[in-house]
């Protein structure tokens, strides 16, 4: 099917391609279909694109590449939820809140997005413990940072 | 109860400190409002980004 979206223009997409949000997301929960969609140029992040509303897309990121020790527990309503039967068909992504200037552009590791590829079922979970923040940096010192500008000097 | 499922219990009672449990079928979220709403506001931010997102995050490579 073609769609319209808000960052990559018109794409065709498999309708197998669509990721189910049985409980929408919150503050937008009657929107059940997105798809994942891939950003020119850009590696790390991605686009959430809305399939009914054009104008409805996230950014969105692999939360490995800036906290590498990220981790949380999977509750067992969740589990069922999603249909989750082995841990390997889960992967899960993060909303980026852009600004300008991008240094105080922002990631959600309070509430990832869960995705189970295998039945394409997904959730913005909700953590209850304080462990993570709606607004963590994206902007991580990694010691590859610092070895660049330990180059550089 | 709240509808028919969903069950409203009286933990206990400390002094003025009252401890209230849900117990609600899997498919039903319990969070307190203030994280509700932060997560509601946070997305609608977050889907606020402007359509030239994309230089801005090449800019970055």
């Amino acid at each position: 099917m073609k769609l319209q979206t808000k960052y990559v223009g018109e794409v065709t997409i498999k309708s197998d391609k669509v990721i189910h949000f049985p409980y929408g997301i919150p503050g937008f929960e009657k929107e059940h279909e997105f798809v994942l969609l891939e950003l020119p140029g850009n590696p790390i992040f991605q686009t959430l694109q809305s399939v009914k509303t054009e104008s409805l897309a996230f950014i969105v990121i692999h939360p490995y590449h800036i906290y590498p020790n990220y981790e949380f527990k999977l509750d067992d309503s969740i589990q069922s939820n999603l249909k989750i039967k082995d841990k390997s068909d889960v992967f899960v992504l993060n909303i980026v809140t852009l600004k300008q200037p991008f240094e105080e552009s922002t990631m959600n590791l309070k509430a990832p997005i869960i995705i189970n590829e295998k039945e394409m079922l997904a959730k913005q979970y909700v953590l209850m413990d304080d462990t993570y923040e709606t607004k963590a940096s994206l902007h991580v010192k990694t010691n590859e940072d610092e070895s660049k500008n330990a180059r550089t000097k | 109860m709240v509808g028919e499922d969903i069950e409203i219990k009286v933990l206990s009672v400390e002094g003025d400190q009252v401890k209230l449990g849900v117990e609600a079928p899997k498919s039903v979220d319990i969070y307190r409002k203030e994280i509700y709403i932060a997560i509601k506001d946070e997305n609608s931010e977050a889907a606020e980004a402007p359509q030239d997102v994309l230089e801005m995050l090449k800019n970055q490579e």
